[in-house]
């Protein structure tokens, strides 16, 4: 398949993922955009680092390029996963004190 | 290399001291010995004196100029647990995790000043960013921290979102997770980015501009420093930021050009200099809060350092150390002070020379540093900065817009000075001690110092 098709695809899951984090208000449902667009490079990386590889093997039937990119998405899952325990438990956090998750409870500090 | 497998340790160290030492300022004083050894440590290292040598495939890279920040950013941290160790055991009873969260963001920043590749910056920014949000709501009933903690939250990750995309994008159109390997054209021999590599330059940019606070990408920034407790915002508004910067200035570091031919590149970050300047400095001038104020004047300040990205010459490397050496020792100092203050406005501060005058002076000169006045710190600070943007052919209209702004400032930080001796009134403090009153005499003297021979502190980078 054409490389073209994996960036429209990832593009729109990641402009899905943008739009529901500015446009919708329950915490948990941002938080959920924010692995979206996560996810979304995850398989760009994949999909290009195939690309290159491909491209390399033309050249050299031995050839290791391309590896670097799958080693990346290995470090951005290791990050969201640790992102994932922090951001929920903020959000347990501000539950406990408001029994609320809606983003448009958080104004107090705007004056 | 010393200086991140040190700072790791230590962060482990600390998580586990909550066990062992039941007293509190116990967890403190080790945490400041953990400093110290941890500066000792860094400096070794940057003279080549390194307990372990790892192989990092070319992922770091060690010179001169991180290694120098480290020693600066790892100084103003054992400074600020000096000044403001006490204030940040009232914060909570997890005193030994603080601390160990504080030196995990020490863990990246050192990776931020010697990373080599979008890769090692990628986990710098997130190895400095994840304990902050912890930090910020480390105020656990209050509401306030809560709220300060899940918008930072939010928005950092969905910066981090677009960083990567960023990333993603330049490592497609290049193969390569570094920037400077745009593909040569045959008939010229000149490098040209392609559009997709323009893109994911432009996504990189903007993410570091929200993780440096500059406008138009600064909206966090004052809600994020307002609602997080006092102590851990002097810490975000400071060694963070300037990391922040450093690794900025590192990642740009003769790169920028290949946005596009001509002038795209000092065109955008003339924008977005005067963009951060406008929005700190004339926002600060409204504000009630000094708090708050602060947080809209490091968003102002943030706008004089990017003016280090607009050099990208020696000067400029030279003025970034010297900025964040003046702007970390004022604005510890000042937030050391408004700890202590049990009202936070303007009004809270009325009288203070009559009742503290040690801590009305020093705030005065943290102050008068700020605003870059001559014989402090921080007018070499802004000179650098305009001088550097100068020799590297900046338009005279940005510098003088810059100088104007820089005047608008002297506004709003004199409005503490005017209330502090030229107004009645009795303001509550929580009790001063005579060692946190000596550590601020050091601090104003060392500004002070540091405005006169600033060659002290670029002679030690060059030593």
């Amino acid at each position: 398949m054409p490389i073209q098709y994996y960036i429209y695809l990832c593009l729109t899951l990641f402009t899905i993922g943008i739009v529901g984090v500015l446009t919708r208000r329950n915490a948990i449902i941002v938080f959920m955009c924010i692995e979206l667009m996560l996810n979304a490079v995850n398989l760009l990386l994949v999909a290009f680092s195939k690309m290159h590889h491909g491209a390399a093997l033309v050249k050299d039937a031995t050839s290791s390029v391309g590896i670097e990119g799958q080693l990346f998405v290995f470090f951005i899952m290791v990050v969201a996963a640790a992102e994932v325990s922090v951001g929920l438990a903020i959000i347990v956090m501000l539950y406990r004190n408001t029994h609320s998750v809606d983003i448009n409870f958080l104004n107090r500090l705007k004056n | 290399m010393n200086a991140i497998i040190v700072s790791g340790l230590l962060g482990v160290i600390m998580m586990f001291s909550g066990i062992v030492l039941k007293n509190r300022s116990a967890i403190t004083n080790l945490a400041a010995i953990g400093l110290l050894l941890l500066l000792i440590a860094n400096i070794l290292g940057t003279y080549g004196i390194c307990t372990i040598s790892i192989n990092t495939h070319n992922m770091l890279r060690f010179e001169k100029f991180g290694m120098f920040f480290n020693s600066i950013a790892f100084a103003a941290t054992l400074l600020y647990v000096l000044l403001s160790g006490r204030d940040l055991e009232r914060t909570g009873v997890n005193t030994g995790e603080y601390y160990a969260l504080i030196f995990f963001v020490l863990c990246g920043v050192s990776i931020l000043s010697s990373f080599n590749g979008l890769l090692m910056l990628f986990l710098g920014i997130e190895i400095l960013s994840i304990p902050l949000y912890i930090l910020t709501g480390a105020d656990k009933r209050n509401l306030r921290s809560n709220e300060a903690s899940l918008k930072y939250f939010l928005m950092g990750s969905f910066s981090t979102g677009i960083m990567l995309m960023g990333i993603t994008l330049i490592y497609g159109a290049t193969g390569y997770f570094d920037l400077g390997h745009s593909p040569v054209v045959p008939s010229t021999g000149e490098q040209r980015a392609t559009f997709l590599e323009v893109a994911g330059i432009l996504l990189l940019f903007a993410s570091m501009c929200f993780k440096v606070s500059a406008a138009p990408f600064h909206f966090w920034t004052p809600d994020v420093y307002d609602g997080a407790p006092s102590v851990f915002t002097s810490f975000m508004a400071t060694v963070v930021k300037a990391s922040g910067f450093i690794a900025f200035v590192r990642l740009f570091d003769r790169h920028g050009n290949e946005l596009g031919p001509g002038p795209t590149w000092s065109l955008l970050l003339g924008f977005v200099i005067i963009a951060t300047l406008l929005v700190g400095n004339i926002t600060a001038v409204f504000q009630q809060s000094v708090k708050r104020m602060l947080a809209y004047s490091s968003i102002a300040q943030a706008g004089f350092m990017l003016f280090a990205l607009y050099g990208n010459n020696d000067l400029a490397k030279e003025g970034i150390l010297l900025y964040s050496v003046a702007y970390c020792l004022a604005t510890i100092g000042i937030f050391a002070i408004l700890i202590r203050m049990n009202d936070y406005t303007f009004d809270g501060f009325n009288g203070l020379a009559k009742t503290q005058p040690v801590l009305a002076i020093t705030n005065t000169v943290f102050l008068l540093s700020l605003a870059g006045i001559p014989l402090t710190a921080g007018f070499f600070a802004k000179y650098y900065m305009l001088a550097s943007a100068v020799k590297a052919g900046a338009s005279l209209w940005l510098v003088i817009v810059a100088v104007i702004f820089a005047a608008v400032s002297v506004y709003y930080y004199f409005r503490v000075i005017q209330a502090m001796y030229f107004k009645d009134g009795d303001p509550a403090t929580a009790p001063i001690g005579t060692g946190f009153k000596a550590m601020l005499i050091l601090m104003a003297a060392l500004i002070i110092l540091f405005g006169i021979f600033p060659s002290m502190v670029l002679g030690a980078f060059y030593f």
